[in-house]
């Protein structure tokens, strides 16, 4: 088992146009990491020197990584992880 | 229980067990039920709100003109108390949003101007800001950053929460302006500082998405992430499934938006479980499934319901 990683369409230009890849690691970091030795730049849209980019939302099994410790997020085989472009929605 | 007028009966809603769903007599899951408000919606609470705030600062005079952004439950319920005030309602809403919420509209007396389908909520925002502009004499009470949005929350669902659920760990409610997270949150922090608050927000397909730019993102003014102390995303067809799950489990026909925060909630369900803790997790339902029934959210397969669902704003 590996790690599932959901990419948005606007990001699949660095994956071949996979909407979803697979990684390891150990934290988000290491994931992130491994994906951009088989897709190059990947990691650059995700984050900069401060941290996971502003406008980009990644989730692990839906939950928000900013609350669960950001990069150093811990993810485990059978996670899985979406990225997508931040944005409201809701019933207003 | 007898109210002087429509008005007055805004609030108060039950808080119900979901015994069903609960994983454990340790780990128990609430539903406060606010399709039980006047036109069906936790937004009564906040059109209440808003107008008597604008009102009272003498930006809404009689005869005045309301605009405002919203995908529908805002709208009928400024159409409800704009029909009772004496003032026009003007809703910008996305074109994708469902049958039965124009229709409402249009039966309350609203007028509404259409956004594009692929901006969603974003782009009726833009466009209400435009059309504010080009008429200074139109009040917009703009419910993304109007601080008695959030401030009825506190003044109402929090207390009627404690009040009822005392023991309360954790509070779960969809995210959209913030205004119910922000609100009930701070009054349950206050009360109970270790409370949980829990943000649901809806996670569109492609067709709704597959457009948008990385560095378009709209935060509500309204939002402060530190009373957050986490946040779901939950796919279509999770809340599909478990808006199912409430209906099929528990018998309450919801809109879809609830089965979007029974996902988190089942989500935080499992961690305390997991990790031996007692819970109390109080899930906030903004609205019935009446106005959903067109989307075809409740019948055939989930996989033919998600299709149907997909490209159009649900919650």
């Amino acid at each position: 088992m590996a790690i599932q990683v959901r990419i948005p369409t606007i990001l699949r230009s660095y994956t071949g146009g996979e909407k979803s890849v697979e990684g390891s690691g150990s934290t988000l970091d290491e994931l992130f990491a491994d994906l951009d030795g088989r897709y190059d730049g990947l990691r650059g849209r995700l984050v900069d020197d401060s941290g996971l980019r502003r406008f980009v939302n990644v989730y692990l099994n839906d939950e928000d990584v900013r609350f669960l410790g950001g990069l150093a997020a811990p993810v485990t085989d059978g996670d899985t992880v979406t990225v997508l472009p931040a944005v409201a929605g809701g019933a207003y | 229980m007898r109210y002087d007028s429509l008005l007055d009966s805004v609030g108060g809603t039950p808080l119900v067990g979901l015994p069903r769903l609960s994983p454990s007599p340790e780990v128990r899951l609430w539903a406060k039920l606010e399709d039980r408000n006047p036109t069906g919606s936790v937004k009564d609470r906040i059109a209440a709100y808003m107008v008597a705030a604008a009102e009272k600062e003498g930006r809404l005079t009689p005869g005045s003109t309301i605009l405002e952004p919203t995908s529908g439950n805002t709208g009928i319920s400024l159409a409800m108390v704009a029909k009772l005030r004496g003032y026009q309602l003007i809703c910008v809403m996305p074109e994708n949003t469902s049958a039965e919420r124009r229709e409402l509209l249009e039966a309350f007396g609203a007028t509404i101007v259409f956004s594009p389908a692929a901006g969603g909520s974003n782009e009726a925002v833009r466009v209400a800001k435009e059309m504010a502009a080009a008429n200074p004499g139109w009040v917009m009470l703009y419910q993304y950053g109007n601080e008695a949005n959030a401030r009825a929350h506190y003044d109402t669902t929090g207390p009627e929460l404690l009040a009822d659920l005392p023991e309360i760990t954790h509070f779960v409610a969809g995210l959209g302006t913030t205004g119910t997270l922000m609100g009930t949150g701070r009054y349950l922090r206050e009360g109970r500082p270790e409370v949980q608050i829990v943000a649901a927000e809806p996670r569109y397909g492609e067709l709704v998405y597959g457009l948008r730019n990385l560095s378009e993102g709209f935060i509500p003014e309204l939002y402060d992430e530190s009373v957050l102390t986490t946040r779901f995303s939950v796919s279509s067809a999770d809340a599909l499934r478990r808006t199912r799950e409430l209906l099929h489990t528990e018998g309450l026909l919801t809109g879809i938006s609830s089965g979007c925060v029974l996902h988190a909630g089942l989500a935080m369900a499992a961690k305390a479980q997991k990790a031996g803790q007692r819970a109390e997790i109080a899930l906030l339902i903004a609205d019935g499934g009446w106005k959903y029934l067109s989307t075809g959210a409740y019948s055939g397969t989930l996989a033919e319901a998600e299709a149907r669902l997909e490209g159009q704003l649900w919650a």
